[in-house]
């Protein structure tokens, strides 16, 4: 949540509000359960461990100006790790979408290498659970366990492939991933 | 198998001229084409060897005009002797055209297509069946065997089609189904062999003439799992065996088993991973695999932190 709650600023200092409805239209009903306190208590401690800052909105389109967040030098520092790490097997879909969503929305990081990087972790990963698995019984305990294994990788490789579709057909239309 | 009515009209012109008719003639490894060209980036310092299957410039198309079709678009692709390569990406992405292109069943639109260091895409279609017949070992879904002849009969067929002796074919036949652990099936009609064993059958076939490259399309499409561990198996022996081997696949386990895999999108590769730590697998073929257990699976199970 930190993460993410970071990453979606990184393209510019937003309102808690927006960075709500950025969340809720990335997760969908699985962002149903966050509530805005939630988005400000996150707020909140990353303005504690001085990973943002809040600004005065320079020239609002209307009403009046409010209160903003932004990136502190740590706070993009941190982002920039996180996008850059965790694209392996143990990242769940979620955990990745989410990075993917936020690559887009900052420029910090190609959505489509993303995909690669974690394609080509998960192929790794699969040939090594196959390889196993082709050394074991197939009907033997560990030969049940590997073929498990192999599957929820290959369903994590199935979904790369339509998150691939997904965002080059984003990136040839110029569109970064807002739904506005 | 030829789709020359939907070839566009100038590329005939423009592509045939003069090569052909001399190539033809030349005798196989005479070395009178350089398997490598003249300032070809993708030449690697030192390495002379030649890749067993190149693609440059590779195109199919299909249709023409407004409605015309790239199954396959541009595409550069070595595999050298020994590798085993999966080819994967979503149906119509031209995975199963391009191996078609490389086992001389289509032609290309634009483009070469080299087999152990010869250009086969201008080949007359005598030529290419022969080349077919020898250089070339197919692997299909549906398995293909003749349901009239024993599994013997169906491995020994390419053998004799290829000029062997009656005696010598028989000899490779028992040989190969004594490899993929048939051979007390060697009698039986294939409607009398579960799918697997068909397969393998197949697989035996492909062998018989020691060929160049096995080209497999979506050779455990229609087995069930254990089947398609028994086919797995025994295409990571032929790996070992240092067989240059192909495969189309749209099944991820399946391509894992290869030592790189790459997956097309749109007629064009979309990434390219070695899966085999990376080593050159040049000519001796395969060397000693990583044994199972790995850390990477252990921190699947979350037990590492």
């Amino acid at each position: 949540m930190q993460d993410v709650v970071l990453a979606l600023l990184a393209k510019e200092p937003s309102h808690g509000y927006d960075l709500r409805r950025r969340l809720a239209a990335a997760l969908g009903p699985l962002g149903e359960p966050l509530n805005a306190g939630q988005v400000y208590v996150t707020l909140t401690r990353l303005e504690k461990a001085g990973l943002v800052v809040q600004e005065r909105e320079d020239a609002p389109v209307r009403g009046p100006r409010r209160k903003v967040y932004g990136l502190t030098a740590a706070g993009q520092e941190r982002v920039a790790a996180w996008m850059a790490e965790g694209v392996g097997p143990r990242a769940d879909v979620s955990e990745f979408h989410l990075k993917l969503v936020a690559a887009a929305e900052s420029g910090l990081a190609d959505p489509l290498a993303l995909v690669r990087r974690r394609r080509q972790e998960l192929m790794r990963s699969l040939a090594e659970a196959q390889r196993a698995a082709l050394a074991h019984d197939a009907n033997s305990e560990a030969g049940l366990l590997l073929e498990g294994i192999a599957l929820r990788l290959q369903a994590d490789l199935r979904w790369l492939e339509a998150c691939a579709r997904t965002w080059s057909a984003r990136a040839s239309r110029g569109n970064g991933g807002g739904d506005a | 198998m030829r789709h020359d009515d939907t070839r566009p009209d100038d590329d005939g012109v423009g592509s045939g001229g003069s090569g052909p008719a001399r190539r033809r003639g030349a005798p196989p490894g005479a070395g009178t084409e350089p398997a490598v060209r003249r300032g070809d980036p993708r030449t690697r310092s030192g390495r002379a060897a030649d890749p067993v299957l190149r693609a440059v410039g590779l195109s199919r198309t299909y249709g023409r005009g407004e409605s015309t079709v790239w199954a396959v678009d541009a595409l550069d692709l070595d595999v050298p002797a020994g590798q085993t390569l999966a080819v994967t990406g979503p149906s119509g992405c031209g995975k199963s055209t391009l191996l078609q292109l490389f086992g001389g069943l289509d032609r290309p639109t634009d483009g070469e297509v080299w087999l152990g260091g010869r250009r086969i895409d201008h080949l007359g279609e005598q030529a290419l069946a022969r080349l077919r017949r020898r250089a070339v070992g197919f692997v299909f879904q549906a398995f293909h065997l003749m349901d009239e002849l024993t599994a013997a009969e169906n491995v020994e067929l390419p053998a004799l089609l290829a000029g062997a002796s009656p005696r010598a074919a028989r000899r490779r036949a028992a040989d190969l189904l004594d490899r993929v652990g048939l051979t007390d099936r060697a009698r039986h009609l294939p409607a009398k062999l579960s799918g697997g064993q068909r397969q393998r059958v197949a697989i035996a076939r492909a062998l018989v003439n020691e060929p160049l490259v096995v080209l497999a399309d979506e050779p455990t499409g229609n087995l069930d799992s254990a089947a398609t561990h028994e086919v797995l198996r025994l295409f990571d022996e032929l790996r070992a065996g240092g067989q240059t081997l192909v495969m189309v696949t749209h099944d991820e386990r399946v391509a894992a088993t290869a030592d790189r895999v790459v997956s097309m999108r749109d007629g064009m590769l979309a990434d390219d991973t070695r899966l085999d730590d990376g080593v050159g697998s040049g000519g001796s073929g395969g060397g000693p695999r990583r044994s199972g257990a790995s850390s990477e699976l252990g921190a699947l199970l979350g037990w590492e932190g």
